[in-house]
């Protein structure tokens, strides 16, 4: 039977979604272009951080910007840089918050933006314990995948290039093996810089691509939402679709027999 | 008026007629929903916020959603 989107529910963490693409909502000039942005990338996953609240001026809300009837919220714990900070992020976000769900950054380096793997997993352990659903930003080692995915988490996001860099998917062949453990949902987390990108990560298997700057960042950020929502749905169907074998050398399209001589 | 100094968000205030956390945000002019609210490092939940009293000295941790990736 031929491959129909409508029959591909995204499992995640107990709940179905319909899009396969995930989007951050920081870095947009106005709340206004991140709203149309949210809205033309029919994402239905946003994540958004937990931040001190300003005393001294009062500004605009992100909440007021997202129906939250429409868009599932997933707080992150980024900029933090130990398991006990993040978990800390993680008990304040779900006490702010809608639901348990938590978006796992232990932050290894400043420069890189790396995850620190080991604390990554203690704090995976911790929340998991807890009864949070864990979806972990980690790198594309599928040692560590596996170690996530024994620890509890509901997903792993391994990045495709460091956060904000856009450089792609830089070792797709690591994302392959971590795909074929793996019993949860993967996510590229982090390096989209284009459709494409977007796109060779659902042709690997990927069960969705979460992605911030590629769109913000964008000179028309609206449009690129649009874009990336249709990066990943072509991406998943030619996946589902299965590709021809790369070969070296040529195979006709047209008949050989019968060229009129 | 009974004035106490509070550490909120880092930054040292003082405030008046405030004996409790939901007193705070109110006095504050935060707005309640979606925030969530330490007291030396505990979390205090929704609920507990009328109940829960404030002390000269004590830290207190406001905070709420942004734009995040």
């Amino acid at each position: 039977m031929t491959y129909s989107q409508a029959d591909d529910a995204f499992l995640l963490g107990g709940r179905t979604f319909r899009s396969r693409l995930l989007v951050g909502t920081g870095k947009y000039s106005t709340f206004a272009v991140m709203k149309e942005a949210l809205d033309r990338s029919e994402a239905q996953i946003v994540t958004v951080a937990v931040r001190r609240v300003n005393l001294n001026r009062s500004t605009e809300s992100l909440l007021d910007y997202i129906d939250t009837s429409r868009f599932f919220i997933l707080p992150n714990t980024a900029a933090c840089y130990t398991a006990d900070d993040a978990i800390r992020t993680a008990h304040l976000a779900r006490e702010a918050g809608l639901s348990n769900w938590v978006k796992l950054e232990v932050i290894g380096d400043e420069k890189t933006l790396f995850p620190d793997t080991e604390a990554l997993l203690t704090a995976t352990r911790s929340l998991v314990k807890e009864g949070f659903v864990v979806l972990p930003y980690t790198n594309d080692d599928p040692i560590m995948a596996r170690k996530l995915q024994d620890a509890g988490a509901a997903a792993v996001m391994p990045l495709g290039a460091p956060i904000g860099s856009g450089m792609g998917i830089q070792n797709p062949a690591n994302i392959r093996i971590i795909l074929e453990s793996a019993s949860v949902p993967v996510i590229v987390d982090a390096g989209v810089g284009t459709a494409s990108d977007a796109s060779v990560a659902m042709e690997l298997g990927c069960d969705a691509v979460l992605m911030n700057t590629g769109i913000a960042g964008a000179q028309d950020a609206v449009a690129m939402a649009e874009a990336m929502k249709l990066a990943v749905q072509a991406g998943r169907m030619a996946f589902k679709a299965g590709r021809i074998p790369r070969k070296l050398y040529a195979s006709a399209s047209s008949p050989l027999q019968g060229i009129s001589r | 008026m009974r004035e106490i100094q509070l550490e909120i968000n880092g930054e040292r205030r003082t405030i008046s007629a405030v004996s409790n956390v939901g007193e705070l945000l109110r006095a504050l002019g935060i707005s309640e929903s979606r925030v969530a609210v330490e007291v030396n490092r505990n979390i205090i939940r929704r609920g507990e916020w009328e109940s829960t009293p404030l002390a000269d000295l004590d830290r207190v941790e406001i905070v709420q959603f942004v734009g995040g990736g």
